[in-house]
């Protein structure tokens, strides 16, 4: 039977009271943002955060908790930046994405190779978790070439290699090109993720043309919209998918939403988090009634 | 079209030929109106016999009627420093308005606000969200166009957010998608326009910094341009301003949409940009950033009249206007008065010129056109 699993991307957007006191304690410009070398005060808004993002959450019941990646100021690429400060659990870019994002003047052609071993060395590093998300925007949005989908997609396979938890790759903002999604097929991870927001279509396409990994995880919630999925919205469009994708019997199903939720106002984000637990709360019962 | 530029020629202009000088809108807000508006929001923290309070939570005697006569106040002593810069269509420096968006999306129903969203770092905007169909409900500038030219000498332009930035930046809960969601906008932009010309307005500029960001939506921002002018007077002069971004992408189509003057931001750029609109030949006003609205230093007049030469390389004289590159309200106030007034100084210096002949480069030639 095809376990339903709510989770999120992560990419929290900050509760109300922190964005006004981080930004007055923090500052306004690039150059303040965040470097590894923090106040204690600072330390302490961002610890308050990460437990308040927590217990919400739980509250809601969500099946995979994230710490919110607060500290990810300047999102992807916020790794990068304080590489031994870092602590992120169970989230990561992907090291395609990363090294979009990046400025590449040190490492060549030799990027890719060294932001794979720099996010694999982090992950081993990481405290236990059970699901790690590895997020890659950039392999739909500057999506790589011929030889270079195939790097990306060892790439993958390399930091999915650090880790013996489930690993689920999120591409997004639409669907991934049929040769990049089928190089992808290739990295050992557990589950590819499908922004059904943005393009259903193309991405169910992938699906049934390609097959796709023994769990997936659909992006079903619009990450960058106020307007609230209601828990049935998102049960019919789990059922969708899986009326859709005839051939496949999926282990696990991560119901999520479709990107980063940061852009959102906390309200709606809440809203969100509850319609997700929801959704697969209900539906587990359906199953067994 | 250059039929709408005369109206502002002063009565008292020095020189045979009227180079039209303008701003885009925003200025440095005086420190006392940020402090007025802490005490209308309550976010000021006040000691009582000892004991701290959130200015929340106790009366500070701040009544609404101060708020509105600090607004009052600071309307009048920026539309007087535009007037003292010898700007020759001046603004009150949009001290009435928050932000582009936030301002606007207050007044229109259809609108909802869900708190502040993230833009970039540790930056924030009351990023609204659209949930019902949008509608006019209240006027959103007449009571700020009518204060602004009781207190000006001069004529007064009006800055409007135009309807694709607004639909841009707003969250989409209701319409199939964003280009509906401006055409819907358009609409209402056009009845605040007819409002503010029966209210005596003779210069309206729509601002569409989004159109920057996303230059394949030119042909929507044309379409909104269509509704949001149409029945307006053609004695009505309407700009387009749209930020630093890749002009190559939206020229030379920009010269199909229904208005009198084009406004650019290509001094931050250095003029690189320049030659992209001079192929087609450019048809209609070009108002031409000669001050950097990003670099906190004044511009010599002398440099500002070589950045006003460069706009003859495009128009001639009677087609150019002169104006900031962008809103100067990030800049120190009294570096932003220093560039208006350099600009205006420089500004007449050339048209001195002009009217003795000495510039003959490009389009300023006596018999280019």
């Amino acid at each position: 039977m095809t376990e339903l699993v709510a989770t999120t991307t992560g990419l929290f957007p900050l509760p109300d009271w922190a964005k006004s006191e981080l930004s007055d304690l923090k500052g306004h410009q690039k150059d303040d943002l965040i470097g590894g070398d923090e106040s204690e005060e600072i330390e302490a808004q961002y610890d308050r955060a990460r437990e308040e993002a927590v217990e919400r959450q739980t509250t809601a019941g969500l099946d995979r908790i994230v710490e919110g990646q607060y500290r990810w100021d300047d999102m992807l690429a916020h790794p990068l930046a304080v590489h031994d400060a870092v602590e992120t659990r169970g989230i990561v870019p992907g090291p395609y994405s990363l090294a979009d994002l990046a400025t590449d003047e040190h490492y060549g052609d030799g990027l890719l190779d060294a932001v794979a071993d720099f996010l694999a060395g982090e992950i081993e590093a990481f405290p236990d978790h059970e699901t790690l998300y590895v997020l890659e925007p950039s392999l739909v949005e500057n999506a790589p070439g011929d030889g270079a989908d195939e790097r990306a997609s060892e790439a993958v396979d390399r930091i999915a290699g650090a880790t013996d938890a489930e690993v689920v790759v999120q591409p997004f903002y639409g669907a991934l090109d049929e040769k990049v999604h089928a190089h992808l097929l290739d990295a050992d991870v557990d589950a590819i993720g499908y922004d059904f927001v943005t393009d259903h279509e193309a991405n169910l396409y992938n699906i049934n043309e390609y097959g796709t990994t023994d769990s997936v995880a659909l992006g079903l919630v619009d990450g960058q919209n106020t307007e609230v999925e209601s828990p049935e919205t998102i049960r019919e469009r789990v059922a969708w998918v899986r009326e859709n994708v005839p051939a496949a019997e999926f282990d696990t199903v991560y119901v999520a939403p479709n990107a980063e939720l940061f852009y959102l106002p906390t309200s709606r984000f809440e809203a969100k988090l509850d319609a997700l637990a929801e959704a697969t709360t209900a539906a587990v019962e359906e199953v067994e009634a | 079209m250059t039929g709408t530029r005369e109206q502002f020629r002063p009565a008292d202009h020095p020189n045979d030929h009227f180079v039209l000088t303008t701003v885009v809108g925003s200025y440095p807000k005086p420190k006392w109106l940020n402090r007025a508006r802490d005490l209308d929001q309550g976010e000021v923290d006040v000691t009582v016999d000892g004991r701290s309070h959130s200015g929340a939570e106790i009366d500070l005697g701040f009544e609404e009627a101060h708020w509105q006569e600090a607004l009052d106040d600071a309307a009048r002593l920026i539309t007087d420093e535009h007037e003292r810069a010898g700007v020759d269509v001046v603004v009150d420096g949009e001290m009435r308005r928050n932000e582009m968006v936030e301002f606007f999306a207050h007044r229109i129903a259809g609108y909802e606000f869900h708190g502040p969203v993230k833009v970039w770092g540790h930056n924030y905007f009351d990023k609204p969200s659209v949930t019902d169909e949008v509608a006019y409900e209240e006027p959103w500038l007449i009571d700020e166009f009518e204060f602004t030219a009781g207190v000006a000498e001069r004529p007064v332009k009006v800055p409007i957010t135009g309807p694709y930035t607004l639909a841009n930046w707003s969250f989409n809960e209701y319409y199939e998608d964003d280009e509906q969601l401006a055409y819907a906008l358009a609409d209402l932009v056009n009845q605040e326009i007819e409002q503010l010309v029966e209210a005596g307005a003779r210069y309206i500029q729509i601002d569409e910094p989004a159109l920057a960001t996303t230059p394949d939506d030119h042909a929507i921002v044309g379409q909104c341009l269509e509704k949001l002018t149409a029945g307006i007077p053609d004695d009505v002069r309407i700009g387009l301003h749209v930020c630093y971004g890749d002009y190559s992408r939206i020229y030379p189509e920009v010269l199909e949409f229904p208005i009198d003057e084009f406004d650019v931001e290509l001094c931050n750029g250095d003029y690189e940009q320049l030659d992209i609109f001079t192929d087609p030949e450019f048809t209609t006003d070009l108002a031409l950033g000669v001050v950097d609205a990003h670099v906190a230093e004044v511009e010599s007049v002398e440099q500002i009249k070589r950045n006003i030469r460069k706009g003859f390389e495009i128009v001639p004289p009677e087609r150019l206007t002169v104006s900031p590159d962008c809103g100067l309200k990030l800049l120190p106030r009294e570096v932003a008065y220093g560039k208006m007034e350099n600009m205006v100084q420089a500004t007449r210096e050339i048209e001195a010129e002009l009217d003795r002949g000495e510039i003959t480069a490009g389009k300023a030639a006596p018999n280019a056109d």
